[in-house]
């Protein structure tokens, strides 16, 4: 690992994979999303998670960031077990586990300040927050960290007033912010014009640049083939391959996933 | 792109119709409205919608309704009455009816965040159990409570202030509901705006999704709010039945409407996310002056439900049109009109 400035925060050394799955099986009633997963992301490797719609990308990453419990399976974070019953959202964020959801990340009608520290607020012992030292720090992430400068958009806009592509940098800077050792990214290029794609596609890379992991997952094969250090292949709630770019195309890959589609 | 509605003053729009309201009663009606009795009048029955209304406040901001409030009216009012006339309790009789009240709101949570009952449903029907289980409980007798001025329960809940004999006669008929509703939802305002339960309040209005992605523990978070509400109802009840003196089956009726309007005509989003404290209060004002001031201009007290529904309406549609343009076209285009109607289809 090369020295970079951001390596100093990034992970404390001592493990292998910052995630592992283990035969990670989840029902929905009698729906069977996932079966029997076995994955682990390592503590400096972008994975990238492709499949069909329905596939289960999105559960699987939903149960490795605590927003669903497994059915079954053990999970490991940084080479440790957790106890299944206690896993949440909450926790993950403590163990340095962010997630950007496409569109479920920020709140519409709140102003940016709140969305960068709800569900983790600066507040007294009361439960109160303190509105001047949260605004401060917004705004430094703003300025700083995502870079919106003279665009009109102050810590007191509203997710409403912006674009997708000013959305997806509000969530990923929020996601910089807290100095996680993972970040979880499910399709966030999704409706965006090329050169926010591009951008998107630059964090990526700067997340693998300060140490960290990232799980990807995508739609468009040309974006995720581009920065993905390994590729999971999913199909029907079963992880079918793992490919590394440099060994197929993107046009062998799709070809593999069309095939994929007329087994079903 | 600039800071949208959010920067102004809370409130700013429904305060100035609640200062011209205000005004066009004290020109049609001068003799009731410049005097200072019909204020101190309104401080002693205003306090049970407001603190409803206040409540509702967050249930509507979390995106949610209850329907249950009237019928947490009537049956916590129940046990107070009963309590404090029958069995001379006291205190213990006001614990015991706010304690029914947060009951009966810890119920309508469980049923909406732990069941999945959306909460028009769970509440339309916690309504009828809880209303007809004070009919059946009272036997539809209405409870007198006599003499109940003498008690330390109703001079500190609902006595008059007291500045002596030398201040002004008004001034010594300044209610205590009055104070205490003045700084419970002074309060909340605080907690809505600047604690995490009202930050959570809000994004789950907004959100169900984001809000349980973020990290907010959305089930706990509506069962509070349900419990609130509950509370704020059993409050309400204990302060019209020692006002009023007086416990009857079905005294929380009139208050549906009235309070579910209050909060909308304040500027909280029927959809959810965005809520106000103090539009809210001031739509307690309107709702509440309206009637008085009908009545003193010279129509008659039938007039008052009409004028109160079309200026729901009105406020509804005005939020619409200034705060949620999306939602607008959206509403119209369900009623198959366009954004440009009556005109000629732009080439695209």
């Amino acid at each position: 690992m090369t020295e970079t400035p951001d390596a100093a925060v990034a992970p404390a050394a001592g493990f292998r994979d910052i995630v592992r799955l283990e035969g990670v099986q989840k029902y929905f009633g009698s729906i069977h999303a996932l079966r029997d997963i076995d994955l682990s992301i390592g503590r400096n490797e972008i994975v990238g998670l492709i499949g069909d719609n329905g596939a289960g990308k999105s559960t699987l990453i939903k149960v490795m960031t605590g927003v669903l419990a497994p059915t079954s399976g053990r999970i490991f974070i940084r080479d440790r077990a957790v106890d299944l019953g206690d896993y949440s959202v909450r926790m993950a964020h403590d163990l340095a586990i962010e997630t950007v959801y496409q569109d479920k990340s920020l709140a519409e009608k709140q102003p940016l300040w709140r969305n960068f520290f709800v569900g983790r607020q600066i507040t007294n012992r009361f439960g109160f927050i303190d509105i001047k030292r949260q605004k401060k720090i917004a705004e430094d992430i703003l300025l700083n960290s995502i870079g919106f400068r003279g665009v009109g958009i102050t810590v007191d806009s509203t997710v409403a007033q912006l674009s997708g592509g000013e959305r997806q940098g509000i969530a990923i800077g929020r996601a910089m912010h807290y100095n996680s050792d993972l970040i979880v990214l499910d399709e966030p290029t999704v409706a965006l014009a090329v050169k926010e794609v591009r951008k998107v596609l630059d964090f990526v890379r700067r997340i693998k640049e300060s140490g960290r992991a990232c799980v990807y997952i995508e739609h468009n094969l040309a974006h995720v083939h581009e920065v993905a250090d390994r590729l999971v292949v999913l199909d029907r709630g079963r992880v079918v391959a793992e490919i590394a770019p440099r060994d197929m195309s993107v046009s062998a890959l799709t070809e593999f996933l069309i095939d994929l589609q007329k087994a079903h | 792109m600039g800071r949208g509605t959010a920067g102004g003053i809370e409130g700013l729009p429904i305060i100035l119709v609640f200062l011209c309201l205000l005004g066009l009663f004290m020109y049609t009606a001068p003799s009731v409205f410049l005097s200072p009795f019909i204020y101190t009048t309104f401080l002693s029955t205003l306090p049970p919608l407001v603190l409803l209304a206040v409540g509702l406040t967050y249930v509507i901001g979390a995106g949610e309704i209850d329907l249950s409030f009237p019928a947490i009216i009537a049956f916590s009012g129940f046990v107070f009455a009963v309590l404090f006339k029958e069995y001379q309790l006291g205190w213990i009789a006001v614990i015991a009816a706010l304690a029914a009240g947060l009951l009966v709101g810890f119920v309508n949570g469980l049923l909406i965040a732990k069941v999945g009952l959306p909460s028009f449903i769970a509440t339309l029907g916690t309504q009828f159990f809880w209303a007809g289980m004070a009919t059946v409980l009272s036997g539809g007798k209405s409870y007198a409570l006599r003499g109940a001025e003498d008690s330390s329960v109703w001079q500190v809940l609902v006595g008059r202030l007291d500045f002596g004999a030398g201040a002004p006669l008004w001034l010594n008929q300044i209610s205590l509901q009055a104070v205490w509703t003045a700084l419970i939802a002074a309060f909340l305002w605080l907690v809505l705006n600047r604690h995490r339960f009202g930050e959570h309040v809000l994004f789950i209005g907004d959100s169900n999704a984001v809000s349980r992605v973020v990290g907010i523990d959305v089930d706990r978070e509506k069962i509070k709010l349900f419990t609130l509400m509950g509370g704020l109802a059993g409050l309400a009840a204990i302060f019209l039945t020692l006002e009023n003196k007086n416990f009857f089956g079905n005294q929380g009726q009139g208050y549906l409407l009235t309070a579910i309007a209050s909060v909308l005509i304040g500027g909280t989003s029927i959809f959810g996310g965005r809520a106000t404290v103090i539009g809210t209060v001031f739509g307690c004002f309107i709702i509440g002056m309206l009637e008085a001031g009908l009545v003193a201009s010279g129509l008659t007290g039938a007039w008052v439900r009409t004028v109160q529904g079309l200026i729901f309406l009105i406020a509804i549609i005005f939020y619409l049109t200034v705060e949620e343009p999306h939602r607008r076209a959206a509403l119209m285009a369900r009623f198959g009109f366009r954004r440009g109607f009556g005109r000629a289809k732009p080439a695209e």
